[in-house]
Order: structure tokens, then C-alpha cells, then sequence
């Protein structure tokens, strides 16, 4: 393998690279690129997108309940209303966002050229979109899903819900899953075998130990969801009786089913983004994380303990005093991973030497965020009085404290931190300085209000409430805060479409930053790197500054240009040595066209159409037979 | 309409005060609102402190940089001591606490005086007392009598979808499960009237699915007692009388019971003496003349979505049969 190509003749290696690597203009750029980085950008643009409609649903939803008794919107509309929002923001905003970073760094962060499978990188990102459409849909046929995103059997089985309504949502949710599943299999296998040589287990930035996690929970916790989901399909339109306690089926299945994915998914969503805090924060404070090994190991603890502790959520369905006090043992334990991080934070700022700029605001205020989410976390966790918490307003702010404070905050950092690498521009500072004090101040403003609802007995999911019983004035306090944190959210979109075409040039390492994806220009060619490096320490681009040792060879390296075909480096899974170059798959239109059948075929089963479900699955199947298809090329090198 | 439902949380909840579990009544209720602001206290409290460690991590002055190396020593000990040490003790506390107040409020000390059966529907609560025999056994909705000072038990199932139990300054939620029977109880120890709430979403008209529990003294619960055990008296007054072949000849005999009277539908509640109940359509109005009128004219109007259909009236039938209903005492 050369170290460096051999010169073409009035071609530089970079140009060259450049040919082999660029994602083709006109319709195949579109809809069959592969590159990363663009599916990274279009999953961060499409989740965001989500993230406006489900905060235009609540702010819809708070107009209603700013005064008791309001008739703004009819019981039906608002049930429809806070269903969208959960869904959309759980499923559609909160963990594709992630899937965006991830995408976006992945292959940069480790010093390679594309994920391990790009095609159903591709793919993950085309079932992500099409499910949000198959999703939303449901409001041009006026049947939108109205159970709640937790969707309680009987209430969701037809005999309650006769319409398409919750059709839309378990067969939504199953194609989402085919996505989330996709992808979660694309970054453990690229961490395991795509790293650049030398870039040790011990080595990889805590945002991929966040998302390694988070990988690993999904394939274990996304069964969970489909088999309820499905199970509540064939209930619905097949006459199973799963859940139906007159026919030997009972509620709680659901329930058991549905919290056994769901509380992972509470860590499936919150764990890369305090990975991205632990990533990013040591940039600001000019110094390495404090705890790097104890941050690591206590991010896989939260996601091997999140499994045990689903039945918190059900203290109230009357199970036994054990299984009850076992279970909330289990929740207090869980909190000690959380804390181990956020001292691990609180140490790098104190021992460092801060620059406070927008992303650094932002982890601070998710730090105070999370550790308020922490604590009425823990008041749930105690079963006695979570039996009084539960499905009060009080939940309603410890999960949006959980999910704003401990998802958007970091990811709004994230987006203020890569945007250069990103855009190669710099988002503006002093916008970023009024969007963080906006989105900060309303949301406390808006959300801490809903603690005192909950202890004033306000139940959740109510579209209306009397008056007399002294919830009035906290409700519309929260309804003021939650527009200035909806104004902040709007800041941020200005910045960012301003930035985008006003915004200073970045340069490759604005932040002086130490990570791999630094090294490389901002935005980064399609090749990301000219030359794969190597690897010496857990910060490549500070080791003359820091007394760790190591040293990382960046500027030389295999330039993998010869065949002028795509090629990137394997690896061995933890010590990272150079096991052997792989040939990585051209630009398709078969993900996408995949996707499509994929979602014909959905319509087929929510229409209850065997016509067009099996037209679908035989689309499915050929296009598979195609995309699996040796190539010509392939075929002779078996030779 | 306002108005109308401000007066309806009143006659729920007894006075204009927040039903606020932070303030409880009764032996499982206070030691809720004891842990509870205990915990509250102790979240507080952290919350305070790790703020103000943010905040000085922060601001605090720092000695001139000599140079631009960089150290990864130190800080380990925050992690120790802030991230192990310390929430391990104040979690361990927490936990064995609230394990002993789950493990005292699990049953009552005594017997129960009684057992009440609680069954949830869309969205109304049926109330069965069990007597000895058949004619000591009576049904109602919405308004549960208990003696004050004495545990009650409550076995509590559901006809259609999964309902949620709560009375927030007597007991945290039991669920209301189709196909399953859960046991809780409660036990009030001042007289007085206690507002609940479904505590699990239940479909359209979740919201207006409230209930009230009356704590009273043991003789006037028995006195209580007795009178709803008694079929619904003959009307005295001829409005009311005409208003009860109005009830029996129309629709409201196929959903609705009034013991005495060959109605005797299970749909509904049954309203052998509503009258006796301060409110109606399970807490979304106050019990009066016109919101009767108003209810059974047009009941869409007032909860959508609810179950019960308009009944078609003429105006001097509706009028009888309001004076029917506030006849059954």
C-alpha cells in the first residue's frame, strides 16, 4: 500500500480523490447519494423539521389551557394534538436528530471515508422520512392518532378507536423501526471495524460511547415496540385477542411490552446527547475531560441498567408491593451513572480555563437542566409517592426537563459547535447569546410552572380544567414561557439560515478543538480525509500541548486512490490495527426505491388492502433481489 | 358555562382550595405529603447546590495562563466524592425511606370498616355498596360516602377502558383495569368533601371525569346509608309524577336505574337518588334545575363526545322530568 499516491500527470491525489468520492450532480445526487455527510445534513434538516411541527402542536395546545375552560379547540382535536406532539418529538425529533450528528461525524471522528454500509445508511435515512410522511398523512384523511404516545390498550383496540387513527401509529412506528434498527447496526459495525489505525477502543470520543450505547439498547429494546405494535395491529384489524381480557389477552401485556422499550429509549435519546456535552465541552474549557474511563463506563451502565426499571411506570396498575419496591430501588440506583457525569462536567470546567461562547452556554444550561430533571426524576422513583406523581402535570415537566434540558440543549450546542465543520461557516455569536437566554429563560419560565400544576393535582392529558381549583395562574404562565421558548427556537432557525450565507469563514478547527474531525477542512471534501490517518492518543490535535503523550500521524497515510474506485480502511474491533482495505458501494437509487415499497406496502396493510400490501412485498422482494446483486465487476474478481 | 363549572370543581371539592396531595387527610395521604415534601426538599436543596457549583466552576477567578500547555490531571476526586460519595448516601436514605412509607401505606393498620366496589367507565364511576343481602345492596356514581376515620377498601375494576383511581389528598392512583381487580384503600380523617380525578387517560372526555369523596361522621354515613338503600319514593308533587312516565316510557330507562320504577338500564348511572349527589355528568356540573334541562337536552353540547344520547322532548316533558329527577332524594 503507498503511503502517498503517485502523481497523475496535471492531477493532484486530492483531485483525484475528489472524482472518486463526489456524489453525482442532478437526479442520482438527490436520491441515491451515499455520502455521510449529506444524509447526516438531511437527517439533522428533516428532524428538526419534525422538532417545528411538534412544537407548533404545543404551542396550539397551550393556547387552549392558558385559562380554564377555554373552547379553542374541540376534546377530540386536542387529544389528536398532544398524541402528534409526543409521537413526533420522541420518535421523529429526539432520536433522528442524534442519528444526524452521528451520521454527520461518524466516519470523521474516527478518521474514515463513509459508514461501514452506506447504501443502508441511505436507507435508514429514506424509512425515516417516509414513516414521519406515512405518520402525518393520517391528518389528509382527517384520522389522526389520538391514544397518546404510549397508545393504552383497551383504549387504542378497535372496539374504542374504530377509526385508522392508531392504524397510523402502530404501523408508523414498525416503519420507523426499520430505520432506527438500520442504523443502529451502521454504527456499531463502522466503530468496531472502520476506525483508523491506532485508534484504540480506549481512544474514540464519549459522543461515540453515547451512541455505541444507544445502538446497542435500540436492537435490544426496538423488538419490544414492534411485537406490541403489531400485536395491537392484528388486534385491531385481524381479531387477535392479545390484549383483550375477554379473550384471554390482557391490558397490561401492552404496557409491560411497550415500558420494556420505552425506558431505554428514555437513554436511547438523552445518552449521545451528553455525549455530545462530553465531547465538546473540554474544547471550551481548554482542557480533557475530567474521568474520561469513569464517564465511559458509566454511560454503558445507564444503558444496561435503563432495561431494568420499566415498571416505573406502571406503579399505579396495582402490581405487588415486592415487584413494586424492587423496581424502584433499581430507579433510585440508576440516578448514580447521571451523577458521575455531571461532576465529571462540573471538574472539567473547574479545573479548566472556560471560554464562554454559544455551544459552551448551552452545556451549561443543560447541566442545570438535567440535574433538575434529575431530582424530580428520583421523586418519581420513590413508588409510594409516584403513585400521587403519576400522570400529573409534574410528569409532564420532568419528562419535558428530561427531553428539552437533556436532548435540545445538547443538541443545540452540537449545532453551534459543528455547524462550521458542517457549512465551513461560523454561526453569529451575539444571536447565539439571545437564542440561548431566550430558549433558556422561557423554557424554565414555561415549564417549571408545570412542577407546581402537577403538586396542585392537575392530571395531564386533560383539554380542559375548571376553575376553582387554583391551576389557572401557573397555566398561563406556562403558556407565556412556553412562546418566549418557542420565539428562542425561532432565533436559532434565523441564525442559522443567516449564518449559513452570512456567517465568517470557519477554517478547518475554528475552536481549536482536539478531535479528529478538526483536522480536516470545514466543510470537509467527500473523501474526508486525503490520507487516513494514524491515531496516537484520545486527542490528535492538542498531543504538543498535552501532557498525555502519543502521537498521531495526520498529514501522511494511505491515500486509497489507486483503483479510483472508493475505498476506506477495516480495522480489528478493539485495538484497531490495519486489517485490510474495503471497496465501498457507488451511488443507488435502491434504498430509496426500497423505502418506497416499503411504505406501499404499509398503506396496503393499514388499508387492509391484500391487493396493495402484496403488490408492495413483491417491490420489496425484487428491489432487494437487485440491490443484493453482484456486480459484474464483483463477479470477476470471485474468478 | 364558566361559572357553571367553577361551581361544579366547588361542589367537588368542598371549598375553593387547590387539590393539592402536598397537604393530605388521613393515615396513607399524610405520609405521602410527609415523604413527599421531603423529597422535594432534598431535590431542592441539590438543585441549589450543584447550581451554584456550575456557577462558580464558571466565574471563578483563575491565575494568569504562563503557558498554552494543557494538563489532564485533577478533578478526579469531584467524581468520587460529587458523583459516588454523596448521592450514593443521599439516594440510599431516600430509598430505604420511601420503601418503608410504600411498605406502611400497603394496608391498613385495622380491618376495613367496609368494602366499596369502583367501576370505571366512560366516563362516570359506578359505586357499588355490598350488603348482606340483596335489598342492603345499592348502586350509584360519582359521589362516594365513606365514615370518617375509619379505613375503607376499594376493589376496583373497569367496564371498558383502563381508568385511574385518585383522590389526591386521601391515597396516590390505583388503576381501573378491564379484566383485572386491584385493591386500594383509604381512610379520611377530617369530615369533608375530597375532589378526584381519573388518573389515566381514558379517551375524549377524560377530562371531565371527576368524583368526590364525602368523609362524614359514622352516625350520619349510617344515616346516609340507609336512605340510599331505599328504592326511589313515589313523587309527591304531579310535575314530578308525569315526569316519571316521561323516564320510564323514553329512552332513559334502556341506560339508566332507578330502583322502584320498572327502569332499570345498566348503561348509565343509576340515579335512584341523584338528587342526593352535588353534582352530575360526574363532576362537569353543578346539580341544579337548568343544568339538568340543559344536560338532558343536549348533553354533546356540554361533555362532547359523552355516551349519552339527546333524548327528543317536548318542552313541557323535559321540564316534568327535571322535576322528576330533583324529586329523587
Amino acid at each position: 500500500m503507498a503511503t502517498t499516491a503517485p502523481a497523475i500527470p496535471g492531477r493532484a491525489p486530492d483531485e483525484r480523490l475528489h472524482q472518486i468520492w463526489e456524489t453525482k450532480p442532478g437526479l442520482l445526487g438527490i436520491l441515491g447519494t451515499v455520502d455521510h455527510k449529506e444524509i447526516g445534513r438531511r437527517y439533522l434538516v428533516t428532524s428538526f423539521l419534525f422538532l417545528i411541527a411538534g412544537g407548533l402542536e404545543a404551542v396550539v395546545m397551550r393556547l387552549q389551557l392558558t385559562r380554564s375552560d377555554l373552547r379553542l379547540l374541540q376534546p377530540e382535536q386536542y387529544n389528536q394534538l398532544f398524541t402528534m406532539h409526543g409521537v413526533t418529538m420522541i420518535f421523529w425529533y429526539a432520536a433522528p436528530v442524534l442519528s444526524g450528528f452521528s451520521n454527520f461525524l461518524w466516519p470523521l471522528l474516527i478518521g474514515a471515508r463513509d459508514m461501514a454500509f452506506p447504501r443502508l445508511n441511505a436507507y435508514s435515512y429514506w424509512t425515516f422520512l417516509l414513516s414521519g410522511i406515512f405518520l402525518y398523512s393520517s391528518a389528509l384523511v382527517g384520522q389522526v392518532p389520538d391514544g397518546g404516545w404510549f397508545a393504552y390498550v383497551p383504549l387504542t383496540r378497535d372496539a374504542f378507536s374504530p377509526g385508522l387513527n392508531m392504524d397510523f401509529y402502530a404501523l408508523g412506528l414498525v416503519f420507523l423501526t426499520i430505520s432506527t434498527t438500520a442504523g443502529a447496526i451502521n454504527f456499531i459495525v463502522t466503530l468496531f471495524k472502520l476506525r483508523a489505525p491506532g485508534m484504540s477502543i480506549n481512544r474514540i470520543p464519549l459522543f461515540m460511547w453515547g451512541t455505541l450505547t444507544n445502538s446497542f439498547s435500540v436492537l435490544f429494546a426496538l423488538p419490544a415496540l414492534t411485537v406490541a405494535c403489531v400485536m395491537l395491529y392484528l388486534d385491531r384489524g385481524v381479531g387477535t385477542r392479545f390484549f383483550d381480557p375477554g379473550g384471554g389477552g390482557h391490558p397490561l401485556l401492552w404496557q409491560h411490552l411497550f415500558w420494556i422499550f420505552g425506558h431505554p429509549w428514555v437513554y436511547i435519546i438523552v445518552l449521545p446527547a451528553m455525549g455530545i456535552v462530553s465531547h465538546a465541552l473540554p474544547t471550551f474549557c481548554r482542557r480533557p475531560l475530567v474521568g474520561y474511563t469513569t464517564v465511559a463506563l458509566a454511560t454503558v451502565t445507564t444503558g444496561i441498567l435503563g432495561f431494568g426499571v420499566w415498571v416505573h411506570h406502571m406503579f399505579a396498575t396495582g402490581l405487588p408491593p415486592l415487584a413494586t419496591s424492587f423496581f424502584s430501588a433499581a430507579s433510585f440506583a440508576i440516578t448514580i451513572p447521571s451523577a458521575i457525569a455531571v461532576f465529571a462536567w462540573i471538574a472539567t470546567i473547574w479545573t479548566g480555563r472556560p471560554v464562554v461562547r454559544t455551544p459552551f452556554l448551552f452545556m451549561v444550561g443543560f447541566i442545570v437542566l438535567f440535574v433538575i430533571g434529575g431530582v424530580s426524576g428520583v421523586a418519581t422513583a420513590a413508588a409510594a409517592f409516584d403513585q400521587q406523581l403519576t400522570d400529573t402535570y409534574f410528569v409532564v415537566a420532568h419528562i419535558h426537563y428530561v427531553l428539552i434540558g437533556i436532548n435540545l440543549f445538547p443538541v443545540v450546542a452540537g449545532i453551534y459547535y459543528w455547524f462550521p465543520k458542517i457549512t465551513g461557516r461560523m454561526m453569529s455569536e451575539r444571536l447565539g447569546r439571545w437564542n440561548f437566554w431566550t430558549m433558556f429563560l422561557g423554557f424554565n419560565l414555561g415549564f417549571f410552572p408545570m412542577h407546581i400544576a402537577g403538586l396542585l393535582g392537575m392530571p395531564r392529558r386533560i383539554y380542559t380544567y375548571p376553575a376553582g381549583l387554583g391551576w389557572d395562574t401557573v397555566n398561563l404562565i406556562t403558556t407565556i414561557g412556553s412562546f418566549v421558548f418557542a420565539a428562542g427556537v425561532l432565533l436559532l432557525v434565523i441564525n442559522v439560515i443567516y449564518s449559513r450565507r452570512r456567517g465568517l469563514p470557519a477554517g478547518p478547527n475554528p475552536w481549536d478543538a482536539y478531535s479528529l474531525e478538526w483536522a480536516t477542512s470545514s466543510p470537509p471534501p467527500p473523501y474526508n480525509f486525503a490520507v487516513i490517518p494514524t491515531v496516537g492518543s484520545r486527542h490528535p490535535l492538542w498531543e504538543e500541548r498535552l501532557d498525555e503523550g502519543g502521537r498521531s500521524i495526520l498529514s501522511e497515510g494511505p491515500a486509497l486512490d489507486e483503483k479510483g474506485e472508493k475505498e476506506t480502511v477495516e480495522s480489528s474491533p478493539l485495538d484497531s490495527r490495519l486489517t485490510d482495505v474495503l471497496r465501498m458501494p457507488e451511488d443507488t437509487y435502491y434504498p430509496f426505491l426500497h423505502a418506497l415499497a416499503v411504505m406501499l406496502t404499509f398503506y396496503g396493510l393499514l388499508l387492509r388492502s391484500h391487493r396493495v400490501a402484496g403488490v408492495g412485498l413483491l417491490l420489496v422482494a425484487l428491489l432487494t433481489a437487485g440491490w443484493l446483486w453482484p456486480a459484474r465487476r464483483e463477479l470477476r474478481e470471485e474468478e | 358555562m364558566r361559572s357553571l363549572r367553577a361551581a361544579a370543581a366547588l361542589a367537588l371539592t368542598g371549598c375553593g382550595a387547590s387539590p393539592t396531595y402536598l397537604r393530605g387527610s388521613g393515615y396513607v395521604a399524610d405520609r405521602l405529603a410527609t415523604l413527599g415534601w421531603g423529597l422535594l426538599a432534598i431535590a431542592a436543596a441539590v438543585v441549589v447546590v450543584i447550581g451554584l457549583l456550575v456557577l462558580a466552576a464558571v466565574l471563578r477567578r483563575r491565575p494568569p495562563a504562563s503557558t498554552d500547555r494543557m494538563s489532564s490531571a485533577g478533578g478526579l476526586s469531584w467524581i468520587v466524592i460529587g458523583g459516588i460519595v454523596v448521592p450514593a448516601v443521599i439516594l440510599l436514605g431516600s430509598m430505604v425511606y420511601s420503601l418503608r412509607v410504600l411498605a406502611a401505606t400497603d394496608r391498613p393498620e385495622a380491618k376495613p370498616a367496609l368494602a366499596i366496589q369502583v367501576i370505571g367507565h366512560r366516563w362516570w364511576w359506578e359505586v357499588r355498596y355490598p350488603g348482606s343481602s340483596p335489598q342492603e345492596t345499592f348502586t350509584t356514581a360519582n359521589e362516594i360516602h365513606v365514615p370518617v376515620g375509619l379505613p375503607v377498601q376499594l376493589e376496583l375494576t373497569a367496564a371498558d377502558v383502563i381508568h385511574s383511581f385518585w383522590i389526591p389528598q386521601l391515597a396516590g392512583k390505583t388503576d381501573l383495569i378491564p379484566g383485572q381487580r386491584n385493591v386500594a384503600w383509604i381512610e379520611a380523617d377530617t369530615a369533608g368533601r375530597y375532589w378526584g380525578h381519573c388518573g389515566e387517560y381514558c379517551g375524549l372526555q377524560h377530562a371531565n371525569m371527576m368524583m368526590a369523596v364525602v368523609a362524614e361522621a359514622p352516625a350520619e354515613f349510617s344515616r346516609w346509608l340507609e336512605a340510599q338503600r331505599r328504592p326511589a319514593p313515589t313523587p309527591s308533587l304531579p310535575a314530578a309524577l308525569a315526569g316519571r312516565a316521561v323516564f320510564t316510557r323514553t329512552a332513559c330507562a334502556m341506560c339508566h336505574t332507578v330502583r322502584g320504577t320498572e327502569a332499570s338500564g345498566v348503561l348509565g348511572p343509576d340515579l335512584t337518588h341523584l338528587a342526593s349527589r352535588r353534582s352530575i355528568a360526574a363532576g362537569a356540573l353543578t346539580n341544579s334545575h337548568g343544568n339538568l334541562a340543559g344536560w338532558i337536552a343536549n348533553p354533546q353540547a356540554l361533555k362532547p363526545g359523552v355516551l349519552m344520547p339527546a333524548v327528543p322532548l317536548q318542552p313541557d316533558e323535559l321540564h316534568a322530568l327535571v322535576s322528576y329527577l330533583r324529586d329523587l332524594r
